[in-house]
């Protein structure tokens, strides 16, 4: 079997094996979900360092028919732009396993939909035969459903049916695009690759796919205004699964406009070009502002996330290197910043069981390490120098200034607002006087702190020298800007 | 001597069968019923033994249908009293309007 | 001079040291921070040594490439970077010294001196920079590095309010600083330090330099908010919350004065845009007099001498506005020297007394010899009295003032000068002589932070001597790059300046040593006056009104209407969807299937009619199949 779909069905075996075990095992269970999912990662971790970055187009291709009577292939495949998802899904994928030891009750079931979660997620970001595609996206929404729907908060239904619904809803659209696609082209087929090559459609016809693959996408990434399932699903998922959430499945959304929206459809790509800049900016300033009223933890990082996949979305409109390339670094810095953030509200709800940022203050001095953590993840998302999420905002907004200045410069009321809602964050959580209630709250342990630690590594040594990750995908983004004749800059 | 003319056992056997019709649509009790039934059938064969002697190329055909017609006459009225012999025993009646359960 | 990146290494090692090992090591940490410090301090002495033969280095490498962008960062030494590394090693060193004598009780002394060393750190890394980026990430952490020493004592509630606020204010100013970097390269195409020669600008600026004009002013709004200049200056006395060693370092002598050094980085982009230069002057201007006027009323020691350093840098940024490039430089060398010392007195005094309200101090001089000798050196300094180092940079100010012709600058400018004198010797005197106000028990500070005072005061004392006349203005020559400055002496402005120091301080000395109710009758009478000082000009509170209060309403109004329209278009959709099934379930059960049932209902009622005829009478039966048999033959005959 080759690499990549060794990645991806690994975790399904993994599960098979959960599934075999008792229930009353817990150890062995979770002892299972880990080891697959840490072999997985190191998989990942291979790819990235087999992957030859200076070549631009595909890699470590699989092709098998599949259903050739309508010519569904198993076309597996990997380019810059998705290695680094795969590697920041496999290494989420292990560090959320590892964090989901909390999870207490009906573990067994938890775990197996776990494993069916990272292949589905795996699967999207190797997946080159759009059917093959979509069913990928679809596996993922349904082990999402229940693992919200079952180990969640206490509004727990209503978040998981309305992530479900509205995604599916999006899918729906995305599902049409696809197959108009396929009638579309002739010979028909599913294959990305022959569609983004061979691609003389029509305007209209492009502007009218390209809308559908929109919805579809939009929903997922979330685009403002489509983003109200992302709070609820944050606040009400258990820990891990908002890390998941927020790390990997908002990016299957924006990784789609890399993968299809635009090689397929560059026309129609560079009309709607105004109006998804316009979008973005809507997102980041409105997401700023509303990030800025909350008073629940998990809801301010949820709609910061609103802000921040704003940014992305501002680089993909700008169609320019720096604009890609800032989008593709901050897709994957938010996986790690923010990631590390649900993590973090995660060690401190298990401790008070509360996510109400005025109930605390002051832990700063009985937790300094926590606060040590949640400090540096809080300031690599408002995007200080030095830390991983300055690179990707300054990309992001330097191509965004050759293009649309007006973009970036209310783009940066964002950054403005980050740093308020994240110093207000800090302020209210560890600064001031130590509320009593919390005196005897314990320290960050090992195992969380193993969850952050390589978070933190990356954060660090991609903010200092992001040469590393940006020779890992410049050829391929610089290829996709130079065919859709986009500026070279 | 002129042997007897069709139409006059034509003409005895209409008055047989109206009278044993007329007896199965009037009388009350079973056994008149059957009776009557009886006659009817009778009447038929005169007409049977008849047509055969007068017009039949073959006359035997006729009888051998009389005979036919007397044995299942003997079978139903066999079955018929057993039937009623059953009935008098469970409802303790032999009068037709007081059996109806047959009705839907 | 390669082994000039060492400089801000060593600190830094010192932070990564002292961060990880912070519990075990205790008040070892001072001694790592230090060595840090005085090894960064001994490799600038070299550098600078070298930068004094007239030697300058510059190497750069490449930290991001997209395509043909390209991000190059490196070392860039020349006589201002030099300037900036004595200001900064020296005055830091000093300062990290002292603070070993400050800090010693604190339970959290270890994490001090690791904070200290990141930002001694960065901020090398700032006035090492080649290039605008690097700058500015460099101008971040030295940011941050404020926002974790004013927020150091976070369990007071102002103190952790204080430290947002600045990191805020100057997150302002910075990202108009952004904006600036991203339009000065789409029109200039680099961002490298030495690209910008007035050659390049002008061949640049042919078809109208606009756009470069806004680039600067852009730049400058980033000046402001690190430099505190108006209207962002209202951080920089609420940062007195934090430690005083950090208010002498950060907030007087080094990370304050970097929107100055930024300026005068990019003086020749300035130089190039009398637009631009005219928008610094100004607000150099309006900074300085407006802040040296509040520093009137204030009765917190340490606000007093915030306000002051918020004029003091006001008039670097009116030195620089008007052309003074040297003189606004030389101010901002002396100025860290006198600043980190008057800070530095201050929190001995406050060591010393426990107390900054000056209303409670008094008659400190017999009790705090050394102290009060080293204070009294750096007021006398900064309020310009001759020979002390600031009156030659002063002076140099308010010549480049006179010489720019802008009479009315010139004015403002000699009042601030009037009202520095002033309000520095109602804070000496009130503090130091005449009697204490409150059973105080004031004790001289220990020696680690005493020696400091004294060497600092020698600094204050004789730093201006290479920029005066005496040293034919050497310095000045020297900071522009080993030309020969030609700056001739205005007997008239010495004058003016002498005069508005002594008059200054003569008017103090009167009014709060001897005649001490007639401050309170004055500010009677001009009570409009006072309240306008006492209330820092209700700035605070104008910034609430306009900025803070809609920026929450607006926040809270746009969550509501999330809640509310944009998720409530989804609940709705949903509601309606759910709403839509109900009706077709209806129409199904009632109409569909009504259908169905309304068939097998009329089968039914036709039954009932019909089974009339079963009477179970088995002579009924008979009959009606006579009946029918006669009407068939009817039927028959007829046909």
């Amino acid at each position: 079997m080759s690499t990549l779909s060794l990645i991806i069905f690994l975790p399904v075996l993994g599960m098979i094996g959960v599934l075999l075990t008792p229930k009353t095992e817990v150890q062995a269970i979770r002892r299972i979900a880990t080891i697959v999912s840490a072999v997985v990662c190191a998989l990942c971790t291979f790819l990235l360092f087999r992957f030859t970055a200076s070549q631009p187009g595909m890699q470590f291709v699989e092709k098998i028919a599949w259903i050739p009577q309508i010519n569904v292939f198993y076309h597996l495949g990997v380019d810059g732009i998705s290695v680094p998802m795969i590697f920041i899904t496999g290494l989420l994928s292990l560090l959320a396993c590892v964090a989901s030891y909390g999870i207490k009750e009906r573990v067994k079931e938890y775990f197996a939909l776990y494993l069916l979660l990272e292949t589905g997620m795996l699967g999207t970001f190797c997946a080159l035969d759009l059917f093959l595609f979509y069913v990928f996206w679809e596996v993922v929404l349904v082990p999402m459903y229940f693992l919200i729907g079952i180990w969640g908060g206490p509004r727990k239904e209503y978040a998981a049916i309305k992530f479900f619904l509205y995604t599916l809803a999006g899918s729906i659209f995305m599902l049409l695009g696809i197959l108009a696609l396929y009638f579309a082209s002739t010979p028909h087929t599913f294959d990305i690759t022959v569609l983004s090559v061979n691609h003389a459609f029509a305007l209209g016809f492009q502007k009218l796919v390209f809308l559908a693959l929109f919805l579809g996408f939009a929903i997922k990434v979330p685009i403002w205004p489509f983003h109200t399932w992302l709070p609820d699903a944050h606040v009400e998922a258990p820990t891990p699964i908002s890390v998941l959430l927020a790390g990997i499945l908002l990016k299957m959304g924006t990784y789609g406009f890399f993968r299809i929206s635009y090689p397929i459809l560059p026309d129609a790509a560079r009309w709607f070009g105004i109006y998804m800049a316009i979008l973005a900016v809507i997102g980041i300033v409105y997401g700023g502002f509303v990030s800025l009223a909350q008073t629940d933890f998990k809801k301010m990082i949820a709609y910061s996330s609103v802000s921040h996949m704003g940014f992305v979305l501002l680089g993909l409109a700008v169609f320019n290197y720096s604009g890609f390339d800032g989008a593709l670094l901050q897709m994957f810095n938010h996986g790690t910043i923010t990631g590390g953030l649900f993590l973090l509200v995660g060690v401190l709800y298990d401790r008070t069981h509360t996510r109400d940022l005025s109930s605390f203050g002051g832990l700063g001095a009985r937790i300094p390490v926590y606060a040590g953590m949640l400090t540096v993840f809080s300031l690599a998302s408002l995007g200080l120098p030095g830390l991983s999420g300055f690179v990707g905002e300054f990309l992001t907004l330097l191509g965004s200034f050759v293009t649309y200045r007006w973009a970036a410069a209310v783009s940066c009321l964002g950054v403005v607002l980050a740093a308020c809602y994240l110093l207000w964050m800090i302020q209210r959580v560890l600064l001031g006087p130590l509320n009593i209630q919390w005196k005897s709250i314990a320290e960050i342990n090992r195992r969380e702190l193993f969850t952050l630690i390589p978070l933190l590594v990356i954060i660090v040594f991609v903010g200092i020298f992001p040469q590393v990750i940006l020779n890992l995908f410049g050829p391929t983004t610089h290829a996709l800007v130079n065919a859709l004749g986009g500026i070279s800059q | 001597m002129t042997p007897i003319p069709l139409n006059h056992f034509v003409i005895f056997s209409l008055f047989l069968f109206s009278i044993g019709l007329y007896g199965t649509l009037t009388r009350r009790n079973v056994i008149g019923i059957l009776m009557g039934i009886e006659l009817m059938l009778n009447a038929a064969n005169i007409n049977l033994i008849a047509f055969s002697r007068y017009i039949s190329p073959n006359p035997e055909t006729g009888q051998i249908f009389v005979i036919f017609v007397i044995v299942l006459a003997a079978c139903a009225a066999a079955v018929g009293l057993a039937i009623v012999l059953a009935m008098y025993q469970n409802r303790k009646t032999v009068q037709a309007e007081d059996i109806h359960i047959l009705k839907w | 001079m390669a082994y000039a990146y060492l400089i801000p290494v060593f600190p830094f090692i010192a932070f990564l040291i002292i961060i990880f090992n912070g519990k075990r090591l205790k008040h070892q940490s001072a001694a790592i921070a230090i060595g840090g410090s005085l090894l960064a301090a001994a490799v600038s002495t070299v550098v600078i040594l070298n930068t004094l033969k007239g030697a300058t280095y510059s190497h750069t490498f490449e930290w991001i490439r997209i395509g043909t962008f390209s991000l190059n960062f490196g070392i860039l030494i020349d006589p201002l970077t030099a300037m900036m590394l004595f200001v900064v090693t020296y005055v830091g060193s000093m300062i990290f010294i002292y603070s070993v004598g400050y800090m010693h009780e604190d339970p959290r002394f270890s994490r001090f001196f690791a904070y200290l060393s990141l930002f001694m750190a960065s901020m090398l890394g700032l006035v090492l920079s080649s290039h605008y980026v690097q700058l500015f990430i460099f101008w971040e952490l030295v940011g941050l590095c404020s926002y974790f020493l004013i927020g150091f004592w976070f369990e007071k509630p102002s103190a952790a309010k204080a430290g947002m606020k600045a990191f805020i204010t100057t997150k302002i100013g910075d990202v108009g600083f952004l904006i600036g970097l991203f339009l000065l390269f789409t029109c200039a195409g680099t961002l490298q330090f030495k690209d910008f020669t007035p050659e390049f600008l002008a061949a640049k600026t042919q078809a109208g330099g606009g756009l470069f004009a806004l680039a600067a002013i852009l730049i400058f709004a980033g000046a402001c908010g690190k430099s505190a200049q108006f209207p962002l200056h209202v951080w920089l006395p609420d940062a007195m919350e934090g430690p005083t060693p950090v208010s002498a370092l950060i907030h007087a002598a080094t990370m304050v004065a970097a929107g100055v050094y930024l300026v005068a980085r990019s003086f020749v982009l300035f130089a190039q845009f009398p637009q631009a230069l005219e928008v610094v002057a100004v607000i150099g201007t309006i900074t300085a007099f407006m802040a040296a006027f509040i520093a009137l009323t204030a009765t917190d020691i340490k606000k007093v001498l915030a306000y002051s350093t918020i004029s003091q840098l006001g008039y670097m940024m009116a030195a620089l506005g008007l052309g003074g490039f040297s003189a606004g430089t030389f101010h901002l060398m002396t100025h860290a020297f006198f600043k980190a010392l008057l800070f530095l007195g201050a929190g001995s005094v406050i060591h010393g007394t426990q107390t900054q309200d000056l209303r409670e101090m008094g008659g400190l001089f017999p009790r705090m010899k050394i102290t009060s000798l080293t204070f009294l050196v750096a007021a006398l300094a900064i309020s310009g009295v001759p020979p002390l180092s600031g009156f030659f940079s002063k002076d140099e100010i308010l010549l480049t003032a006179y010489e720019s012709g802008s009479r009315v600058i010139f004015l403002i400018l000699l009042v601030t000068s009037f009202m520095t004198a002033f309000y520095m010797f109602r804070l000496f005197v009130l503090a130091f002589l005449g009697k204490p106000r409150k059973k105080i028990h004031a004790h001289e500070s220990p020696a680690v932070m005493t020696v400091p005072l004294s060497v600092l005061a020698l600094f204050s004392a004789v730093l201006g001597i290479p920029g005066s006349p005496y040293w034919n203005h050497w310095f000045q020559g020297f900071i522009h790059g080993g030309h020969a400055q030609e700056i001739h002496v205005n007997l008239f402005v010495v004058k003016c300046s002498v005069a508005a120091a002594f008059s200054g301080i003569a008017l103090a000395v009167i009014l709060y040593r001897f005649l001490p109710k007639v401050p309170e009758w004055l500010a009677k009478i001009f009570k409009p006056l006072y309240l306008v000082s006492y209330n820092k000009f209700w700035l605070d509170e104008l910034y609430q009104l306009i900025f803070i209060g809609p920026f929450k309403k607006i926040s809270q109004l746009l969550f509501r209407f999330d809640a509310v329209i944009v998720d409530g278009a989804v609940n709705q959709s949903a509601v309606q969807t759910v709403n839509l099934s109900a009706l077709k379930n209806w129409f199904d059960q009632h109409i569909v299937d009504g259908t169905v049932n309304g068939v097998a209902w009329i089968t039914q009622r036709m039954s009932r009619i019909l089974r009339k005829l079963q009477t179970g009478l088995i002579q009924n039966y008979l009959l009606i199949l006579l009946l029918g048999l006669l009407f068939t033959i009817v039927i028959g005959f007829y046909r």
